[in-house]
């Protein structure tokens, strides 16, 4: 299994293979289809995004509230078909990789070639054992969303597999 | 005749909720179990051992075993002798709901259709009546999640299409859902009735235990050749692909119109939730 720590670099990417285990390290960012379409009103209308896209690392998830004695609750990955439609641009605008659950369609994976990003499949179900390792949880941006809403995980050896790599490889 | 009060439903569904949010079924256990065991390739082997270790690491710390705690279906078996007392049922389930996704911290993912505006208690939840014999209450309560509920389909086939029609309707949707709904994946099918009741067959076929056959042979027939069809797809545990594809086919059957075969699949992921209790 490959120890990553978030963010990556470009020569980090090129060095992954479809089919890799790997285990991240750093910081992720949640977004699901409402927030997507949020960071799309403000990027149309050049409105400031409260977080940088730039370098950063989308997980498709929806966290579970948290317990008082922990950072999150439960905190899978979502079906990534849904997010296709704005990978390609969230990818233009230096999101380096996804993570999510399931296949994604053609235009995401040229994206990742052209912008040398990757997509990593988190195990769809999981619930629990991502919760555990995230270590903090905060919401950065559309409150209003609730589960939806971007949060800024801190996680720590969170277990992934290379889904599709920069090169066009692909585990499904 | 019975009385009952609704608070006792209320009280059930509560129970029911926080015990289907945390634990999968022991049927759905034993079938991940036998996948693991006898799954060769060894990412979709990786991911059936990690996800029997979600679901250990859930029971242990009382966390849900997926984030998706679902939308709540409610089915309520009610004996025509009882006699309900008390605020109005539908009431009394969604309060049991409300409580429980609060206490159980659990997400809650309902929302308007339109606005997406999240109604922020994980109400309303799905509720089928059913009149029965008796004077006793039958409780199902199955958190339904909706990675797996987007990828179920519903067609109307010919008569002419019949038996290996219905096959295969049931691979195809398994085929073209792919690594999206979370497979392994428990299949529940309608087969006959109207439009709405086949919907609502396919969904009754999910509450029964993974492994357990229609009792009707030929019914019993059709789940058995689904199932192998499915598991030679070669999709896998999360879309790693592999030998196993499905837990399990399960289908329920009413009488339909002379013109008509109504083919509903509804597809369930691997994390089969579902409470049962009587009142």
């Amino acid at each position: 299994m490959k120890k990553l720590t978030l963010p990556l670099a470009k020569q980090q990417i090129e060095e992954l293979h479809a089919g890799d285990s790997v285990s991240l390290t750093g910081v992720i960012l949640t977004a699901r289809d409402e927030a997507h379409k949020e960071i799309f009103k403000h990027l149309d209308n050049s409105l400031p995004l409260p977080f940088e896209l730039k370098n950063s690392v989308i997980y498709f998830a929806g966290p579970c509230p948290a317990k008082p004695d922990k950072a999150s609750g439960s905190c899978g990955p979502t079906t990534s078909a849904r997010m296709e439609s704005f990978a390609p641009r969230m990818l233009s605008f230096g999101v380096s990789a996804f993570i999510g659950k399931g296949e994604m369609n053609e235009a995401t994976r040229e994206a990742l070639k052209k912008f040398t990003g990757v997509y990593f499949a988190a195990i769809g179900g999981a619930g629990a054992l991502y919760g555990n390792a995230i270590k903090k949880c905060e919401c950065i941006a559309f409150p209003e969303l609730l589960s939806e809403a971007v949060y800024r995980l801190e996680v720590e050896n969170f277990p992934a597999v290379v889904a599709y790599d920069c090169r066009g490889g692909s585990i499904y | 005749m019975r009385k009952i009060n609704t608070r006792l439903i209320e009280d059930a569904v509560y129970k029911a909720a926080l015990h289907a949010g945390i634990n999968l079924t022991p049927s759905c256990l034993n079938a991940m179990e036998s996948a693991r065991l006898s799954e060769k390739n060894e990412a979709a082997k990786f991911a059936l051992e990690t996800l029997i270790e979600n679901s250990k690491i859930a029971v242990a710390q009382n966390m849900p075993v997926c984030q998706d705690t679902g939308m709540a279906v409610v089915l309520l078996e009610i004996g025509q002798e009882v006699f309900l007392e008390g605020k109005l049922l539908s009431d009394a389930v969604n309060d049991g709901v409300r409580r429980a996704y609060k206490d159980g911290y659990f997400r809650k993912s309902v929302c308007d259709p339109i606005t997406r505006r999240n109604t922020g208690d994980n109400t309303p939840a799905a509720i089928h009546t059913e009149i029965t014999a008796g004077d006793k209450i039958k409780l199902t309560f199955m958190p339904k999640g909706f990675g797996s509920e987007n990828m179920s389909k519903l067609y109307m086939l010919k008569p002419a299409q019949s038996v290996q029609g219905i096959i295969d309707a049931i691979v195809n949707t398994v085929k073209s859902a792919g690594s999206r709904p979370c497979p392994p994946v428990y299949v529940g099918v309608g087969i006959g009735g109207t439009f709405d009741t086949c919907a609502f067959l396919a969904k009754k076929a999910l509450t029964r235990d993974v492994g357990i056959h229609n009792p009707d042979p030929t019914v019993a027939e059709i789940e058995k050749t689904a199932y192998r069809s499915i598991n030679n797809l070669d999709i896998g545990c999360q879309g790693f692909h592999g030998t196993i594809t499905a837990l399990g086919v399960s289908c329920e059957t009413a009488p339909t119109h002379i013109a008509g075969l109504p083919v509903a699949v509804n597809i369930q992921c691997h994390c089969v939730r579902c409470v049962k209790e009587e009142i």
